[in-house]
């Protein structure tokens, strides 16, 4: 089966030949396996946002090549928008993007431009909807009475209504409460579990990368500095910390630990997974005193 | 795309014609433009572009900047130019004759000069804001017209008007483009299809951008209210405009360029 994208030394230069030129993205090059949850990190400007901007063929490459499902994104330009349903992209601050009357035209606006009949639309609407925790009520009202949060998740759902094969999403809980990212998040991984969909999370936080990326993809000044299994990517906590990223709290804690003289694997990045280490550390021990 | 236009783009710089005074720079502008249409003959108008590109390579400007911001008006220049081409009539014989259209010398020529002319003009006016930020502009601008003030204009409110409007020039552009890649990529056609159907589709950008220029006037009053603003009145500035020798100088150079522009039309035959 061929990889849901492929990445070939992909680089992307804003106004070129300008005095303001920028090189955003230089010889990117990896592979998305077909199902996989992968995370994007990296510090700020480091090119994540331009890199996924281009799975659907908003930004075209200034060289290099980009696949999805095996196909080839500009081998017809003219044949774009095939790709714009096949990759549902959610944006940076998705919300300012409404414009409906309604909360439910404004989800139906991407079937809708599909071209579905009535009826489907229909019933993606509510299902995405629901996935997105909006609740019937709220479909009848405009979108702009609802709050930041509310707002944010009705933009999510207008892309899970085109139930793409691929999700990409530019930090979904950017600014939002604790408990409203952990609802938006754990949404997003449910709809990857029921659909098998690709996903790709690009994301600041370490913790909510750590919680749900199966793989982490690291970029750096417009380059792949990782691409590797979480726990490998996060097993090189100096390496990111040089980057300029952090690694989540946990893996802090194991590294002093570690540093502290107890033989531990500081592989460790969820909470989880943290207490199953440190049982098995004290049992290890033969159940020392408890430190 | 969008991102083409370069109205009010301005690149910072330290070159002479960057420190130079705005307000000198706007009368030159200005000047520059007059002279574009006395010199009209063919030397008038080869030493406003020698004079013009002069000033690029000292702003340090590339030249293809000119290519960029002529680019999105480039259907309007061909079109005047055509249009000069086919209706021109001359009193020599025409050179080209077929069914009713009748090209004539002087339709060529002239064609030449309104492409030369409207290209001078837009790259002569980007200049002016490519070395020159839109605040210290607008302040040039408020300084030039104080003296309308007496006769109760809103000078000065007039000015932050402007200095407004061109501060968010380039974030409106570049939000439109952020909601225009947001309905792309849920299938929106903004680039294709039927008139009808193109108008239709830019509702869902419109929308959204309007919303958003609402809510930053909204916040934009809100934090000069915090600020206290209150008007022209009494007000002092941070940076005080001063004419220094250089800018004496340079105003004394161009001076004497558009006296040789106005000279050459006793040389040379007037073109329209
Ligand atoms: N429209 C644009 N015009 C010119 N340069 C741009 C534009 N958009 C981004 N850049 C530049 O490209 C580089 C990468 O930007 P990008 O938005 O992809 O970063 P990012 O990794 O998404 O950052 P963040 O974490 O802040 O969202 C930056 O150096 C930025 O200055
Ligand atoms: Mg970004």
């Amino acid at each position: 089966m061929p990889a849901a994208v492929r990445v070939e030394e992909l680089s992307y230069i804003y106004n070129q030949g300008m005095p303001d030129e920028t090189v955003a993205l230089d010889r990117v090059s990896f592979e998305i396996e077909e199902g996989a949850f992968v995370g994007v990190i990296g510090s700020t400007g480091c090119g994540k946002s331009t890199l996924i901007s281009h799975f659907n063929g908003i930004n075209r490459p200034t060289s290099g090549k980009v696949y999805i499902g095996g196909e080839d994104l500009w081998a017809d330009p003219s044949d774009i928008r095939r790709f714009r349903f096949q990759v549902g992209l959610v944006f940076q601050y998705p919300e300012y993007q409404l414009f409906e009357e309604t909360v439910y035209k404004d989800i139906a606006f991407g079937p809708g431009n599909m071209g579905l009949a009535r009826e489907e639309i229909d019933a993606r609407v509510r299902r995405a909807a629901a996935f997105c925790g909006i609740e019937e009520a709220w479909l009848a009202r405009s979108p702009f009475e609802l709050s930041g949060g509310q707002k944010r998740r009705v933009a999510i759902a207008g892309v899970l209504a085109m139930e793409p094969k691929l999700l990409v999403l530019d930090e979904p809980a950017a600014g939002l409460d604790p408990e409203g990212r952990d609802t938006i998040l754990g949404q997003i991984k449910e709809y990857h579990r029921q659909t098998g969909a690709t996903t790709v999370l690009v994301s600041h936080s370490m913790e909510d990368i750590a919680k749900y990326a199966d793989r982490v993809l690291v970029l750096s000044g417009g380059r792949v500095a990782m691409y590797d299994d979480t726990d490998k990517v996060f097993a090189r906590a100096p390496e990111l910390l040089e980057l300029g990223l952090s690694v989540p709290e946990v893996t802090k804690i194991f590294l002093r630990l570690r540093e502290m003289g107890l033989d531990i694997d500081t592989d460790v990045y969820t909470v989880k997974y943290a207490v199953k280490t440190i049982l098995a550390a004290r049992a290890g021990k033969g159940g020392g005193a408890p430190c | 795309m969008l991102r083409d236009i370069t109205i009010g783009q301005h690149f910072p710089g330290n070159s002479l014609l960057h420190r130079m005074d705005p307000r000198v720079k706007l009368v030159l502008t200005v000047a520059y433009i007059v002279m574009l249409f006395v010199g009209s003959n063919p030397a008038g108008l080869a030493i406003s572009i020698v004079f013009l590109t002069a000033l690029y390579l000292t702003a340090k400007i590339p030249l293809k900047m000119v290519a960029r911001s002529v680019k999105p008006i480039l259907p309007i220049i061909l079109f005047t130019a055509v249009l000069n081409l086919f209706f021109m009539t001359g009193t020599s014989e025409p050179l080209l004759a077929w069914w009713i259209f009748k090209i004539y010398r002087e339709g060529v020529y002239y064609a030449i000069v309104m492409a030369v002319r409207i290209i001078c003009l837009i790259a002569g006016t980007s200049l002016l804001t490519y070395t020159t930020s839109p605040i210290v502009l607008t302040d040039a601008i408020e300084q030039l017209l104080k003296p309308l003030a007496r006769l109760h204009l809103p000078v000065h409110e007039l000015a932050m008007m402007m200095t407004i409007a061109l501060r968010f020039i380039p974030t409106l552009i570049e939000e439109t483009d952020k909601i225009m890649n947001a309905q792309k990529a849920r299938g929106a056609q903004l680039d294709s299809g039927k008139l009808s159907q193109r108008v239709r589709a830019l509702i869902p950008v419109l929308i959204p951008l309007f919303i958003s220029a609402f809510r930053r006037a909204d916040e934009l009053a809100m934090a000069m209210e915090c600020r206290c603003y209150h008007g022209g009145e009494g007000r002092t500035r941070l940076k005080q405009l001063r004419l220094h020798a250089s800018d004496i100088v340079l105003a004394a150079a161009a001076a004497l360029v558009f006296a040789a522009i106005g000279m050459s039309n006793l040389f040379f035959e007037r073109i329209g």
